[in-house]
């Protein structure tokens, strides 16, 4: 993955710019030696590192204003950090830039029940979030996989989704606001406690815009009642047409699950070796969740269970209790572990339509003996939201590339059959490559000009989301 | 009035343009005023490209009648989650309701506390821009963050930015059953309180409005069992508030005629909508005394009706929100402006968002002034 050649003049000036931040940063808000920066030097997508020119911590709106003013005085760039979680790498750094880290400024500001709102800090974690109101009944709906560590920060730039989106949307469906800081170190207040904003959408197009269009600094959040209860069904098939069928049939049926999980028999026979949750050894795994009391989740359950007998599963077990539930869920929360003890992994996150997952599955099985590589299908049936795991060595030469190349043609799988290169994820650099795939010259140029509008001179996360060669000419200018 | 047949025709339209377009879906929301310019119709632009029910995806042009696609969904068992309202009665307006005139005005009934707004349910948009060209963003997949999401900036831009010409959904399963809980004889106060209430439980309230001198409404939709337990549950929760009465007649009815302000129909008053957080709602209700209110969202959304040329927007001063005047003479709209002024760094961010997809400020200039 090329990154643009860091800016020389950049790296010679580093002790004036680091001087300069330093006079609008307290004393311990500045990371700067050599020894320390390389703590940021990746994110999650941790084949890619490059340390940063130094790091800031700053603890409040005023002093991230303060910071970006300075960097666009100076023409340097910025690459804002929540927990460094993205698996895309959209927190990856480049030599010349500063990481503009949100961690510390993680309090609550506001919690209001009656009008069912949190006001947080960017930094504060995913989990935390819920933390903050779960003794109240209440509870923050997106759920990324990483939610113990990912900040909101992140998930607004990513548009995060998570495991219930079905029923609750993904970040931007449940964010009502936020306090961002332009390049140029304008303070902004976008939306607030209110349903809807007045005048064009502007915190939909911040939202999922990987940190290229400004930084936010607070956000005021949806919060929900918590259900009642939750319980899960499982039901294993021969065949992944089948469990195709049996989701289309679950979903037109009426019932709308919180959660419909899918895994394929790879993760099923690898996730049972490593966590022995009981799963049959099938073709094809469905875990659907259903909410409510006790009485309306046996109601739901009885119309998907009848929906499944009439496709002739393998297996069919319904939780009754919650050490049940536990055991059903035990399985596909260590997935992503279980692969991980056969070998590396990289993680994919197409989209498609759902009634294409039979010949996606097909194609992905024949692409993984063309390519020599093993993969493990798990993903949210539901939406369609894909999660290949391709298992590969990463100390064997080439097959990092290997990998990558047969991941690249997966993502384009997805585009083909209608769908896209990401669902929830991102697109960081891992992805940006492929966008042309997804997109014309045209569509991309809107895009460009969005930006173009939030950061004139392009110094806010730069080299990512867009193929370097098309964002050229406004990155030098 | 051009009616452009296909998107083609209509980028080369608008490329050869050399003075304003004025944008209609079905006109429901009102005639343009007599302007210098041409009119511009998508009723050439029709059909339900893609529907697969089993993906809960639909995809139309965006000159097909609101009530074609409702059909087809309902064919299907299946809906609009957002319930789009009908603003011809309110308006006094003729002409047919397009989808895509929902998704240009985010048009969103009093499902959006559960559901969300229109713009929630959007998830892909084909537009041609002020330069000619034609954009696609999103696509027909429920879960997608690839690039930036231009769906939600062009949902409520009011033909500011581009001309649609094709929407897809998200869509969801129709309910079989639904009830009303009704609370009586409540003040103000006391009925946003007893909807904050309900909708702080977990009992899935679809639809909570209030008409004041009226009943609280509280919806709720589900299977059988399921609505007739959280109907009852809901009874028992807000016992505080006086005795209530579980509705089962007549749902659909009550609930369109609030999403559709029915009540305002004909009565000469200019009518207001405006968007606080519903704890504000008590005081902007004082502050427009005499005014004829509706709430909805829980009092999240109030409808005012008010003397011809009264400026409602003024009973915000020091609250959170905005007001968008719906109903009004033209001279009113011109002397109040229809949208909220925005703080001007979004004004200025709006305006260079303009400026950049459309660069000759032909697109419904001015529409959102």
């Amino acid at each position: 993955m090329d990154m643009p050649i860091p800016d020389a003049g950049i790296l010679a000036r580093k002790a004036g710019i680091v001087a300069l931040l330093q006079s609008v940063l307290p004393a311990d808000a500045m990371i700067h030696e050599d020894r320390q920066v390389k703590a940021y030097e990746c994110d999650a997508l941790t084949a890619y590192r490059c340390p940063p020119l130094c790091v800031v911590l700053p603890s409040t709106t005023e002093e991230v204003s303060a910071v970006m003013k300075l960097c666009q005085e100076q023409g340097v760039p910025v690459v804002p950090r929540g927990s460094g979680t993205s698996l895309a790498g959209g927190a990856l750094p480049t030599a010349d830039s500063v990481i503009l880290g949100v961690a510390r400024m993680n309090d609550v500001l506001e919690t209001d029940y009656g009008n069912r709102f949190i006001r947080v800090q960017s930094g504060r974690t995913n989990l935390s979030v819920t933390g903050a109101v779960e003794d109240d009944g209440f509870f923050y709906a997106p759920d990324p996989s990483s939610q113990l560590a990912c900040a909101i920060a992140g998930n607004i730039g990513m548009n995060s989704g998570g495991a219930h989106c079905l029923k609750y949307g993904v970040t931007t469906n449940n964010l009502l606001g936020v306090t961002m800081v332009l390049m140029d170190g304008t303070v902004v207040e976008i939306g607030g406690a209110h349903l809807d904003a007045p005048g064009l959408d502007l915190l939909g197009v911040i939202c999922g815009s990987e940190g290229q269009l400004g930084v936010v600094t607070e956000a005021t959040l949806r919060i929900l009642p918590k259900p009642e209860g939750a319980r899960p069904v499982l039901i294993g098939f021969d065949s992944n047409e089948v469990a195709g069928m049996c989701v289309s049939d679950i979903i037109k049926a009426g019932v709308l699950p919180v959660a419909i999980e899918f895994m394929d028999r790879p993760c099923i026979r690898a996730t049972e070796a490593f966590a022995h949750a009981g799963y049959p050894d099938c073709e094809a795994l469905l875990i659907v969740e259903v909410e409510g009391s006790e009485a309306e989740i046996d109601e739901q359950l009885s119309v998907i269970t009848a929906i499944a007998r009439r496709h002739d599963p393998v297996e069919l077990r319904e939780s009754k209790s919650e050490e049940e539930s536990a055991k059903i869920w035990l399985g596909r929360k260590s997935a992503f572990g279980a692969m991980g003890q056969i070998n590396d992994y990289m993680c994919l996150d197409g989209t498609i339509p759902v009634t294409e997952l039979p010949y996606v599955l097909r194609r992905i099985g024949e692409m993984s003996k063309e390519y020599g590589l093993d993969v493990g299908n798990v993903f949210h049936a539901g939406d369609g939201n894909m999660h290949p795991l391709i298992l590969f060595d990463a100390n064997k030469p080439g097959d990092l590339e290997k990998c990558e190349a047969f991941g690249a043609d997966i993502l384009r799988l997805c585009v083909e059959v209608g769908g896209c290169l990401t669902g929830e994820h991102g697109v960081g650099i891992e992805k940006r490559d492929l966008m042309v795939d997804q997109y014309d010259p045209v569509d991309l140029e809107a895009q460009l000009r969005v930006k173009d509008v939030f950061d004139p001179r392009w110094l806010l996360n730069p080299a990512k989301v867009f193929p370097l060669a098309s964002t050229e000419r406004r990155r030098a200018a | 009035m051009l009616l452009p047949k296909d998107e083609a025709e209509l980028g080369a339209i608008v490329r050869e343009a050399d003075g304003p377009l004025w944008i209609e879906g079905g006109g429901t929301r009102g005639p343009v005023a007599a302007r210098d310019g041409v009119r511009l119709g998508t009723s050439g632009l029709t059909g339900i490209t893609l529907y697969e029910p089993g993906a809960l995806t639909l995809v139309a042009r965006a000159g097909t009648p609101l009530a074609e696609v409702e059909a087809a969904l309902a064919a299907e068992n299946q809906r609009l989650p957002f319930e789009p309202m009908d603003h011809r009665a309110l308006l006094g307006t003729d002409g047919v309701p397009t989808i895509g005139g929902v998704v240009a005005g985010n048009v969103s009934g009093p499902r959006r506390i559960q559901a969300g707004a229109c713009r929630d349910s959007l998830i892909g948009v084909r537009f041609v821009d002020g330069r000619g060209d034609a954009i696609k963003n999103g696509g027909r997949v429920m879960k997608n963050v690839t690039g930036y999401d231009l769906v939600k900036l062009l949902a409520g831009s009011h033909g500011t930015l581009g001309v649609l010409t094709e929407v897809s959904f998200k869509v969801l399963p129709v309910t079989p059953e639904q009830a009303v809980v009704i609370l009586p004889g409540l003040s103000v106060g006391q009925a946003i309180a007893a909807m904050a209430a309900a909708l702080s439980s977990p009992f899935e309230v679809s639809g909570a409005a209030h008409r004041p001198g009226g009943d609280v409404m509280l919806r709720i939709e589900g299977f059988a069992a399921s609505v007739s337990y959280r109907a009852g549950r809901l009874v028992k929760l807000l016992a505080g508030f006086g005795p209530a009465e579980i509705l089962r007649e007549g749902v659909a009815a009550m609930w369109r005629d609030i999403g559709n302000g029915a009540q305002f129909s004909g009565t000469g008053q200019d009518v207001w909508r405006i968007s606080v957080k519903p704890a504000d709602g008590t005081a902007v209700a004082a502050r427009l005394e005499g005014a004829d209110l509706l709430f909805d969202w829980g009092g999240g959304l109030i409808w005012a009706g008010v003397a011809p040329g009264q400026d409602a927007r003024a009973a915000l001063d020091g609250i959170a929100g905005h007001a968008t005047l719906v109903r009004a003479t033209p001279e009113t709209h011109a002397r109040l402006g229809t949208f909220h002024p925005e703080p001007a760094p979004l004004a200025a961010i709006a305006a260079g968002l303009r400026a950049q997809f459309d660069p000759r400020g032909i697109l419904n200039p001015g529409r959102m002034a």
